[in-house]
C-alpha cells in the first residue's frame, strides 16, 4: 500500500512537471504552429546557468528568477532572429531547425558548463512527509513543484483570459489577418508568445533538476515525455496538456516501479500510439483523423 | 563502328538502371583500391561513413521524397542491427554473411511496414514526435530484455572469416592480405553502393513518382488514382530496410551491438546528415555523412587549437554540425548537394545558351523535378549518384 | 536542355570509365599479381607494436563523461601521476611511458571506435585498465583478436580472468564481484543472520556477478531484488519497492551517482535500511561531495554522509594517511598531479599503474607484447604492491587480486569488521590470508623493481 502511495506521489510529481513543460509546447504551437523540440534544450541552459550562479554564492530565489528571466530573453531571440524566417512555412523546416537548435544548445552547454553530474540544491527540506507513523514520498520541493506548476497556470489563464495584451496574442495566434487589420502588432504578439513559453519551460527545468542531479542531458527524456504529454491532451489545448502530463507521469512511474525501468520510454511509446490511432488529435481535441 | 557509341549514348541516357550499375561499379573498383592504401583506422572511419550514408540515404527517400520526417530511423538501425547480431553469434558457424544482411534487411522491412502504417496516419510534427519516442523507446527493449538481447551490454557480433577467394582476389590486385578492417570497409562500401543503386532507380520508378506526387498534393494524387496510404507505407518500408542494411554494417563493423548505440544522437545525426547534403538528394547523403565524419575526425583538434580542454573539444563537432543544420535549413534548404547542383545546372544552362542561341534555352535544368510545393515544401530533386559529375 | 548537349560528357565518362577499369587490372596484373607460396616472414620473437628505444606506448577508455564520470574520470588522473613520477625517474629501462586515455562516456558503442582508434591508429602497445563491464566486454575480444595486451580491466567482472585459454591477453586486477559478493553474503550471514536482505543492482554483469556471490550465502535471506538502468536517474520506484518488500538491509552493487542517488531517495521515502555497498559504488568522499550540496539540512554534506554504511575494501585509501603506501601515492600526487586532492580513485589508478610498471619490469629489457603476457602469468602472483590480498594470477587464471575486508564507514573512515578474506570463484571456500601481503611496504624509491 505504501508502496502503491509512494509510487503515485512520485508520478504525479513528475507529472505536474511534465504537465509544464506540455503547457510550453502548447503554447508555442498554437501561435505559431511549430513543435518546439528545442524547449528542453532551452530549459536546461537556463537551470545550468542558475545552478552555475548557485555556485557563485546567488541565492536560489535569485538564481531561480535569473533562469527565468533567461528563459523569456533565450525565448524571445530564437523566435525574432530564427524561428521567423520558417514560420508559415513548410512544417518540414520548422522541425528540422528546432532540432538542429537543440543540438547546437546541448554541444554548446556541453562546452561552457562541462559535462559533469553536479547537485542541484533546494530551499527545502527533502525528506518525505510523516503522517500518522508512515512516511509518504512527498518533500517540500514535491510540494512546492505542484504548487508552482498550479501558480503558473493559474497566471496564464488569468493573462490569456482577462487581460489586454492576452487577448491580442490569442488575437495574433489565431486571426493573424484580422488581428493585423484591428492594429495588432502580430510579429510582436509571437515574440512574447516564444518568449512566455520559455519561461514556463525553464520552470520545468529548474523544477526537474532540484534536489537531484543535472548536467546537459539531464533533459533529454523530457523532450520525448513532454512531446507524449501535450500530444495526450492535443496539441491546442493548454487543459489537455495538464491532464496529458499527469496522466503520463503516473503511467511512468508504474511501469519504473512495477514492471522495469528500461521500458519507460517504450510505455511512453505505446501510449503515444494508442492515443494516435485512436484519436490523432489528442483526448480533447475536435479534429478528425487523417484519411488514409 | 560509328553506331556503338551513339548506342552506348541512348542506353546510358536511357536506362538509368544501366547507368546506376556502372556507377556503382566504378564506385567499387575505386573504393577497392583506396581502401588498403588508407590503413586500417581510415577503413574504420570509411564503414562507419558508408552505413551513416545508407540509412541517410534511406531517410532521405523518406522525407525528400514522400515528406514524411522520421527522427527514429536510429532506432530502425538497431532492428537491423541486432537480427545481424543474433544470427551471428557463435564464433565458427555462422549462416552466409549474404543471407544475414538480407535476413537484417527483412526483419527491418517488417518493423517498416509496421511503423508506416502507424505513421501514415500522423503527419509534421505529430510524426516527428511519435518516430521520436520510437527512437528512445527502442533500445530499451534491448536493456529490458538481457537473456534474449544482451541488456545494457549488448550483444557480440562474430563476423565470418574473409572468404579465400575474397582474399586471394584482394591479394592479386593490391598484392597483400586485406586486414579486417579493409574486408569490412569494402562490404560496407559494397553494400552502400549497392543500396544506392536501388534506391536511385525505385526512385525513378512509377513507384518513386507516386511517392512525390503523395508529396507535392495528396488531393492530385488521389485523383490520380493513387492510393495515398499504400503510397506512404511503402516508402516507410524501403527507407526502413535500407537503415536496416545499414544496422547489420553497423553490427559487423562493431562486432557488439548495444543499446547505448542507438541512442537520440545517432538519429539526430541521420537527420542532420541529410538535411546537410540536401533533402531527398542521394548524393547530398553521401555527401552529409563524409563531411559529418570529417567533422568528428577534426573536430577535437580544432577545440583544442581554440584552448578548449579534451572533454569540450569532443563537442566541437556536434556543436558545428547543429549550426551547420540550422544554416542550412534558414539559407539554403536544398542542402549541399542542392548547391554543388544548382552550379552545375547553371553552368550547363549557359552552355545550352551559348551552343543553342536560338532554341527555348530557358527550361529548367533536368536534374531538379519540378519544386515541391506541398507539404514538403522546400524542393526536392532526387539525384542519383551521377549527380555530382563533372564534366 | 536538349540531348545533344548532355552527349559529350557522357560519352567522356564512360570512356573515362572504361579507360580505368582497364587500367587498374593492368596495373594490378604487373604489380601484385598471384600469391606466392613460402613467402612469409619467419616469425619474430614477439610483437613490439608501440615499444620504441625511448618510450611504449600505452592506452585506456573510461568514462569522461556521463553518469559513470564521477569519481571514475579520476582514475586516469592518478595514473598519470604515477607515470609521470616513474617516467622523472628514468622510466622503465629508459623507456618513458606515454599513457592515452580517450572517453567512451560509458557507452558500449564509443569504446569500440576509441579501441579502433588506440589500437588501429595510435597503435598501443598495450591496453591499461579500460573501465566498465558492459564497455570493455565490447572490445575484449578485439583486442585478444589483435593480440594486444589488456591488463587490469578496471572492472570485477568474472570474464576477464575466467578463462584463459579464450583470452590469453586479458587479465582482471581488481577482486571480482563474484567474490566480494561471498564476502559480503558470508558477513551477513554470519553476523546479521535475521536480517530481510535487499538486493539493489544494476542491471548487466556487474549487478549479475555480485548476485551470484551474495546468493551462496543469504539465498533465503533475500527479500526483493530490483535493478536499475544506469542512465535513467528516477530510482525512486525501485527503491520504493524495496521498502514496500520489508527489506532492511539492502546490499548495493552499483555506481557512486546511484548511491548519492538511493541515499536522496530513501530520504525522501523515510526508509532507513542497513545500506551495504560494494566497493565501487562506497567512495565516502565522492557520494558526499555529490549530496552536501543540497543544503538546508536536508542531507548531511561532506563525507560523513554514509556514516554507518557498509562496504568492503581491497588497497588502502585517503582515510589511512599514514599507510606506508598511501603516504607514497601523497607524494607522487604532490609532485606530478593535476589539481583537486588525492582521492581514493587516483590511488587506484596509481596502484593498477604501479603493477603496470612492475610487471614491465618484469618481462625485462627487451619488451614485447608476449613477454608482458608471460611475465604477469609467471610472476604476478607474487607482486608485491598496495594490494592487501595476493593476485591470482597464474597461466590457468587472470583473475586479479584474491580477496578483501569489510569495512563500516564513520567519518570517512573505513573500521575494519573482518580480517583480510581471500577466496576464489565457484564454491571455493572463503579462509583468511595468511601470506602477509597486507604488510608490504612499498620500496624506497617509489618504484618497484
Amino acid at each position: 500500500m505504501q508502496q502503491l502511495v509512494n509510487t503515485a506521489l512520485g508520478g504525479i510529481t513528475l507529472g505536474m512537471v511534465f504537465a509544464a513543460f506540455a503547457l510550453a509546447l502548447v503554447m508555442i504551437w498554437r501561435s505559431t504552429r511549430i513543435v518546439n523540440f528545442a524547449q528542453a534544450a532551452m530549459a536546461m541552459v537556463t537551470t545550468m546557468l542558475a545552478l552555475s550562479l548557485i555556485e557563485r554564492g546567488w541565492s536560489y530565489w535569485a538564481a531561480f528568477l535569473a533562469a527565468l528571466a533567461t528563459g523569456f530573453v533565450l525565448g524571445a531571440v530564437i523566435e525574432r532572429t530564427l524561428v521567423r524566417r520558417v514560420e508559415g512555412g513548410p512544417e518540414l523546416n520548422a522541425v528540422i531547425l528546432t532540432l538542429g537548435l537543440f543540438i547546437v544548445l546541448t554541444a554548446g552547454a556541453e562546452i561552457v558548463f562541462g559535462s559533469d553530474y553536479r547537485s542541484f540544491p533546494v530551499p527545502f527540506s527533502l525528506s518525505g512527509t510523516e503522517i500518522g507513523g508512515t512516511t509518504y514520498a512527498l518533500t517540500g520541493f514535491d510540494i512546492f513543484t505542484v504548487v508552482a506548476v498550479l501558480v503558473t497556470m493559474g497566471l496564464l489563464l488569468a493573462l490569456f483570459q482577462f487581460t489586454d495584451i492576452g487577448l491580442r496574442m490569442r488575437a495574433a495566434a489565431h486571426q493573424q489577418e484580422v488581428a493585423r487589420l484591428l492594429g495588432v502588432k502580430v510579429g510582436r504578439m509571437l515574440t512574447l508568445g516564444w518568449a512566455l513559453a520559455a519561461v514556463v519551460g525553464s520552470l520545468s527545468g529548474l523544477l526537474i533538476g532540484g534536489g537531484s542531479l543535472v548536467h546537459p542531458h539531464y533533459m533529454e527524456s523530457v523532450v520525448v515525455f513532454g512531446f507524449v504529454a501535450a500530444v495526450l491532451g492535443g496539441l491546442d489545448s493548454p487543459a489537455g496538456a495538464v491532464v496529458g502530463g499527469l496522466l503520463l507521469g503516473v503511467t511512468l512511474s508504474f511501469v519504473s516501479g512495477y514492471v522495469g525501468s528500461g521500458l519507460v520510454a517504450l510505455a511512453a511509446l505505446v501510449v503515444l500510439v494508442v492515443v494516435l490511432m485512436v484519436r490523432p488529435g489528442g483526448l480533447f481535441s475536435a479534429t478528425t483523423a487523417r484519411r488514409v | 563502328m560509328a553506331g556503338v557509341p551513339q548506342r552506348l549514348r541512348t542506353t546510358w541516357r536511357e536506362v538509368p538502371l544501366a547507368r546506376h550499375l556502372v556507377l556503382a561499379a566504378i564506385g567499387l573498383v575505386l573504393v577497392a583500391f583506396t581502401l588498403p592504401a588508407v590503413g586500417d583506422f581510415r577503413a574504420t572511419q570509411l564503414t562507419e561513413l558508408a552505413y551513416i550514408a545508407l540509412a541517410a540515404a534511406g531517410l532521405t527517400v523518406l522525407t525528400g521524397l514522400n515528406g514524411q520526417l522520421s527522427l527514429g530511423h536510429g532506432a530502425l538501425m538497431a532492428v537491423g542491427a541486432y537480427t545481424t547480431a543474433l544470427l551471428l553469434d557463435e564464433r565458427d558457424a555462422g549462416p552466409p554473411l549474404v543471407l544475414v544482411v538480407l535476413a537484417a534487411v527483412a526483419a527491418t522491412l517488417a518493423v517498416g511496414v509496421v511503423v508506416g502504417v502507424a505513421a501514415a496516419r500522423l503527419h509534421g510534427p505529430y510524426l516527428a514526435g511519435a518516430t521520436l519516442a520510437m527512437a528512445v523507446a527502442v533500445p530499451g527493449i534491448a536493456v529490458h530484455f538481457r537473456d534474449q538481447l544482451g541488456g545494457e551490454q549488448g550483444l557480440r557480433t562474430y563476423t565470418p572469416e574473409i572468404p579465400g577467394w575474397a582474399a586471394d582476389a584482394a591479394y592479386y590486385l593490391t598484392g597483400s592480405d586485406p586486414s579486417r578492417s579493409t574486408y569490412v570497409a569494402f562490404l560496407a562500401w559494397a553494400t552502400l553502393l549497392l543500396g544506392l543503386v536501388l534506391l536511385a532507380n525505385l526512385a525513378r520508378s512509377r513507384t518513386g513518382r507516386r511517392w512525390a506526387a503523395v508529396r507535392d498534393d495528396e488531393v492530385a494524387a488521389e485523383l490520380a488514382g493513387i492510393h495515398l496510404g499504400r503510397a506512404r507505407v511503402s516508402a516507410f518500408a524501403v527507407s526502413a530496410a535500407a537503415a536496416g542494411a545499414a544496422g547489420a554494417m553497423l553490427a559487423i563493423a562493431d562486432r557488439n551491438v548495444a543499446p547505448g548505440a542507438f541512442n537520440l544522437n545517432l538519429s539526430m545525426t541521420l537527420v542532420a546528415v541529410v538535411v546537410l547534403g540536401g533533402l531527398g538528394s542521394l548524393t547530398g547523403a553521401i555527401i552529409g555523412a563524409a563531411v559529418l565524419t570529417l567533422l568528428v575526425s577534426f573536430g577535437p583538434g580544432l577545440g583544442r587549437s581554440l584552448g578548449l580542454d579534451d572533454l569540450a573539444s569532443e563537442q566541437v563537432a556536434p556543436l558545428v554540425a547543429g549550426l551547420v543544420t540550422v544554416a542550412v535549413i534558414l539559407l539554403a534548404p536544398r542542402g549541399l548537394a542542392g548547391i554543388a547542383q544548382g552550379r552545375l545546372a547553371a553552368r550547363r544552362a549557359r552552355r545550352a545558351y551559348t551552343s543553342a542561341p536560338s532554341s527555348d534555352g530557358g527550361s529548367p535544368p533536368s536534374s531538379s523535378t519540378p519544386a515541391g510545393s506541398g507539404s514538403a515544401g522546400t524542393s526536392t530533386a532526387v539525384s542519383t549518384p551521377t549527380g555530382k559529375g563533372t564534366p | 536542355m536538349t540531348n545533344k548537349q548532355r552527349a559529350p560528357w557522357v560519352v567522356r565518362s564512360t570512356t573515362a570509365a572504361v579507360g580505368l577499369l582497364a587500367g587498374t587490372l593492368v596495373l594490378a596484373g604487373c604489380g601484385a599479381g598471384g600469391r606466392e607460396d613460402g613467402g612469409d616472414e619467419p616469425a619474430e620473437a614477439g610483437s613490439t607494436v608501440g615499444v620504441t628505444d625511448d618510450s611504449i606506448k600505452v592506452g585506456a577508455h573510461y568514462p569522461l563523461t556521463g553518469v559513470a564520470a564521477p569519481g571514475y574520470s579520476e582514475i586516469p588522473t592518478g595514473a598519470q601521476a604515477y607515470f609521470d613520477y616513474v617516467n622523472a625517474n628514468g622510466g622503465v629501462y629508459g623507456r618513458q611511458i606515454d599513457y592515452l586515455v580517450r572517453d567512451d562516456a560509458y557507452d558500449p558503442s564509443q569504446t569500440t571506435s576509441v579501441t579502433d582508434e588506440l589500437v588501429l591508429q595510435e597503435e598501443i602497445f598495450a591496453m591499461l585498465g579500460g573501465l566498465g563491464t558492459p564497455t570493455h566486454r565490447a572490445v575484449v575480444d578485439t583486442l585478444n583478436e589483435e593480440e594486444v595486451p589488456d591488463l587490469f580491466v578496471s572492472s570485477g567482472s568474472l570474464q576477464w580472468g575466467d578463462d584463459p585459454e579464450a583470452k590469453p591477453w586479458t587479465f582482471g586486477w581488481q577482486p571480482d564481484y563474484e567474490i566480494e559478493g561471498k564476502v559480503i553474503g558470508q558477513y551477513i550471514s554470519e553476523n546479521l543472520p535475521d536480517a530481510k536482505v535487499g538486493l539493489f543492482l544494476q542491471d548487466d554483469d556487474f549487478g549479475a556477478d555480485g548476485e551470484k556471490g551474495v546468493r551462496q550465502y543469504l539465498d533465503s535471506q533475500i527479500v526483493s531484488v530490483q535493478k536499475y538502468t544506469s542512465g535513467n536517474t528516477d530510482v525512486g520506484p525501485q527503491v520504493a519497492a524495496l521498502q514496500a518488500d520489508g527489506a532492511d538491509l539492502v546490499i548495493a552493487f552499483d555506481t557512486p551517482a546511484y548511491t548519492a542517488l538511493t541515499q536522496l531517495v530513501s530520504l525522501s521515502l523515510g526508509y532507513s535500511p542497513q545500506w551495504f555497498y560494494s566497493n565501487v559504488g562506497s567512495d565516502p568522499t565522492l557520494v558526499g561531495g555529490l549530496l552536501s550540496n543540497f543544503s538546508e539540512g536536508a542531507v548531511e554534506g561532506s563525507s560523513s554522509s554514509l556514516d554507518g554504511v557498509l562496504t568492503t575494501e581491497y588497497i588502502p585509501g585517503v582515510d589511512a594517511p599514514d599507510d606506508p603506501w598511501v603516504q607514497l601515492w601523497q607524494k607522487v600526487w604532490d609532485e606530478n598531479g593535476s589539481d583537486g586532492d588525492l582521492t581514493n580513485y587516483r590511488i587506484y589508478g596509481m596502484s593498477q599503474a604501479y603493477t603496470f610498471v612492475q610487471a614491465l619490469f618484469a618481462a625485462g629489457e627487451d619488451l614485447t607484447r608476449e613477454g608482458l603476457r608471460d611475465a604477469v602469468e609467471e610472476q604476478g602472483g607474487d607482486f608485491a604492491g598496495p594490494n592487501l590480498a595476493p593476485y591470482r594470477f597464474s597461466a590457468d587464471s587472470h583473475m586479479g587480486i584474491a580477496g578483501m575486508r569489510v569495512v563500516q564507514l564513520s567519518g570517512g573512515k573505513g573500521e575494519a569488521q573482518t580480517d583480510i578474506l581471500v577466496t576464489d570463484i565457484g564454491d571455493a571456500e572463503i579462509t583468511t590470508d595468511d601470506s602477509g601481503q597486507a604488510d608490504d611496504a612499498p620500496p624506497e624509491s617509489g618504484i618497484p623493481e
